[in-house]
């Protein structure tokens, strides 16, 4: 089969929405594509751990303690299911974590902010979560088999992510008023820093032309952010919050939501590690590589004593 | 020692009593052993399996995906395999 008839076979089915397997012919841009994006949503979800893995031991009852213990597992095995996609695209998984710890590959830019208070961890579930699961409902009809079978699994585990964060907030606002005032303060912290998360306007954004066409992305990154806009708003009212944005309201005409423009520069200086906390993130990820060396390095004699068992 | 030097498993579970084991997804581990429990850990937290199969991953042979149409040729050529293929009058019943 010559080059062109693969690119056509190839393009036959991302138009018939026929998936791409792991052994099938693509683009290698397509495949750089994909590697970039899944290692870099794998390392969201594994630096997305310490923010609220740093408040497990100080949630304020038992009940929440097991939620938030069960919602960071969720998270190292969204990692692990995204960390296999990308091997099946022939990336080595250590060195897409190496990536990671050089600084050469880049996380969403959210964990990057503080959890500085209790409230802070509904915000987190609530609007982080909630904004993943808008960028991820999306993604389980990406072009690629392995990255949206991952996405529908992590899709399932995620619903409950959100629901127990906005729980938590709810349960703060129906409190004292210095419970909700700390509610509040959450949300006008974690605000601005979920919107972003959806990354640059489309007309700022490099990658998004070519990762539609392949539908690697199917909507773009304004779309994805108005319609978390619109689905929060109500959420807020109902929570007896406000939202951070003077110039937030209801656009009859568009059928949406109208907010301000985000601060570029802020995202900007976060994404190039200059973030309240990008150093701190980095160095706790090196150093539980480097901490649990000894584990992996006890896993592999304990399988080769059982193995030599075994054969003996 | 770094974990790629372990290898690759391929996940497969049962989710219930009477149903085939599925392919669910990978994972590394230095061996059979470690690889069950870390697959119990990763993909049934939510009681999604009864019972799991690892297989090392380079155990696995597939079929060439570029020679697949003339692999799978002799079967698609052969309509006359399903029931629609044969015509039965409209009073025929249980049939
Ligand atoms: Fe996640
Ligand atoms: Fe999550």
């Amino acid at each position: 089969m010559t080059r062109a008839d693969q690119e056509r076979i190839f393009n036959e089915k991302i138009a018939k929405e026929i998936k791409i397997e792991p052994n099938d012919w693509m683009p290698e841009e397509y495949r750089q594509t994909l590697i970039r994006q899944i290692s870099q949503h794998a390392h969201s979800e594994v630096v997305g751990m310490l923010p609220e893995g740093n408040w497990i031991t100080r949630a304020p009852n038992l009940r929440r303690k097991a939620v938030l213990l069960a919602k960071v597992q969720d998270e190292a095995g969204h990692g692990l299911y995204l960390y296999s996609a990308t091997e099946t695209l022939g990336a080595d998984r250590e060195k897409t974590i190496d990536d990671l710890h050089s600084g050469k590959a880049k996380y969403s830019s959210i964990f990057n902010y503080p959890a500085l208070t209790w409230a802070d961890i509904g915000a987190i579930g609530w609007l982080v979560d909630g904004a993943a699961i808008m960028n991820q409902v999306a993604l389980c009809r990406t072009s690629y088999g392995p990255y949206a079978r991952a996405m529908v699994k992590i899709c399932k585990e995620e619903s409950f992510h959100q629901r127990q964060g906005y729980e938590s907030l709810m349960k703060l606002c129906k409190g004292t008023p210095q419970q909700k005032a700390m509610a509040q303060d959450a949300l006008n912290r974690f605000w601005w820093p979920a919107l972003m998360m959806f990354g640059p306007n489309d007309a700022e954004s490099t990658h998004s032309d070519q990762s539609i066409a392949w539908k690697i992305k199917r909507f773009t990154n304004d779309e994805l952010r108005q319609s978390f806009v619109d689905a929060t708003v109500p959420q807020a009212e109902i929570l007896g919050l406000v939202i951070p944005d003077e110039n937030l309201k209801w656009n009859e005409e568009r059928g949406h939501y109208d907010f301000s423009e985000i601060n570029w520069d802020e995202f900007w200086q976060v994404v190039k590690g200059n973030g309240p906390c990008n150093k701190e993130r980095l160095a706790a990820r090196v150093k539980a590589k480097e901490d649990g060396l000894w584990v992996r390095e006890a896993a592999n004699a304990f399988a080769k004593k059982r193995s030599m068992k075994k054969s003996a | 020692m770094s974990n790629s030097q372990w290898p690759l498993w391929e996940v497969f579970i049962r989710s219930k009593q009477g149903l085939n084991h599925k392919h669910v997804g990978s994972l590394r581990a230095p061996d059979a052993t470690l690889a069950l429990e870390n697959a119990r850990d990763v993909y049934t937290r939510r009681s999604e399996g009864i019972s799991i199969w690892v297989v090392e991953s380079v155990q696995i042979h597939a079929t060439d995906f570029d020679q697949s149409g003339s692999f799978f040729e002799p079967s698609d050529t052969k309509i006359y395999r399903h029931p629609t293929f044969y015509e039965v009058p409209d009073g025929v019943k249980h049939m």
